[in-house]
């Protein structure tokens, strides 16, 4: 759907907590997301062009985000359709590596990211949302 | 000189306060109007039945403009979907069977997509399904238009006098009352027939008139 509708939310994201990490070092992070009972969300490789993954994207800057790390999928048959389709439901966690720069700042700061997703139940759609993601960084 | 001067400069002035104070109240009256036209109030899919449907015009995969007023006469099976929704494709071979059983009978199925991505996404979609009936493209105008369209897909049932017969939201009914709710709907009586049209057929039915 074109515009998000604000109200639908059915996906939360756990309160972040705080990264310390040393500069030129690196550190994991994992943003917890938790589904309402009865909907999944597609995975971040859904296995059909047409279902929209779900993908975390970070900011350039103050940390280099590495590779993201998705949970394993559950294949689900669903309703609606006639191959399992892989998706995430009930709670999960998408971590990621970040790298401080040896240039870096010392001292708090924040990393923002976004995080896309769609979710569906047997029967309905909700239209894709981007939610804002950010962690409370110490930059040491 | 400076009592003319002053004459003057008061009737100026007296102008000005007569002059502001209509400018002023032109000016709020165009701005209670200009606040009621900017927060309409809540449409609520759920409860527009038996109201006129919500008009728009739309383009189709051709490119070409479609107003909902084209389709007054016709019952209408007025369906918001996307490319990446899953329930929506348990519907969308109904309705081609019903475009296909009912389309000589004055029914029309009208599909709206409402991805983002636009036509790109939505034409091979269209054609790996064979989708005999008109999609159009949906837009943030149309969605708010009819409440928001939190979820999809969302299916509403249009009689032939443009008015909402019923509201679906999600996959909450099977093909079999689907079908049985259009035949219904083609089946009703016409409520607001054109009069030259009674006419005719009062004409055909009084006696002798062969």
């Amino acid at each position: 759907m074109r515009a998000q509708a604000p109200g639908n939310a059915v996906l939360n994201i756990a309160p972040s907590t705080r990264l310390t990490i040393q500069r030129g070092g690196t550190a994991d992070y994992s943003v917890k997301a938790e589904l309402q009972p009865g909907f999944h969300v597609n995975s971040n490789m859904p296995g059909d062009d047409y279902l929209i993954p779900i993908k975390l994207t970070w900011n350039k800057e103050p940390l280099e985000a590495g590779q993201v790390t998705y949970p394993k999928p559950q294949m689900e048959k669903l309703s609606f359709s006639t191959n399992p389709i892989s998706v995430y439901t009930g709670t999960f966690e998408i971590g990621t590596r970040f790298k401080a720069p040896a240039t870096a700042m010392p001292g708090m700061a924040f990393m923002n990211g976004k995080l896309r997703y769609q979710a569906c139940n047997n029967k309905e759609c909700l239209p894709p949302r981007t939610v804002d993601v950010r962690v409370t960084l110490d930059i040491q | 000189m400076s009592k003319t001067f002053l004459g003057v400069g008061v009737g100026f002035m007296l102008a000005c306060a007569l002059l502001w104070t209509g400018c002023s109240k032109g000016s709020v009256k165009a701005s209670v109007k200009s606040d009621a036209a900017a927060k309409p109030p809540e449409f609520k899919l759920q409860d527009a039945v038996g109201q006129p449907t919500p008009e728009f015009s739309l383009k189709d995969v051709n490119g070409q403009t479609v107003h909902l007023a084209d389709y007054k006469g016709k019952v209408v099976l007025l369906d918001f979907w996307a490319t990446w929704c899953g329930p929506c494709k348990v519907e969308i071979p109904w309705f081609i069977d019903f475009e296909r059983e009912f389309k000589d009978k004055g029914f029309a199925v009208l599909g709206v997509s409402m991805d983002e991505d636009g036509w790109t996404v939505i034409k091979p979609y269209v054609k790996d399904r064979q989708m005999n009936y008109r999609i159009l493209l949906g837009d943030d105008k149309v969605s708010a238009s009819y409440g928001g369209l939190d979820a999809l897909p969302t299916t509403l049932l249009i009689s032939r006098e443009g008015k909402i017969a019923s509201v679906h939201e999600g996959v909450s009914m099977g093909k079999e009352e689907f079908k049985n709710a259009i035949a219904q709907l083609l089946e009703a009586p016409r409520a607001s027939a054109p009069i030259r049209s009674r006419g005719a057929l009062a004409l055909l039915a009084r006696p002798g008139s062969r």
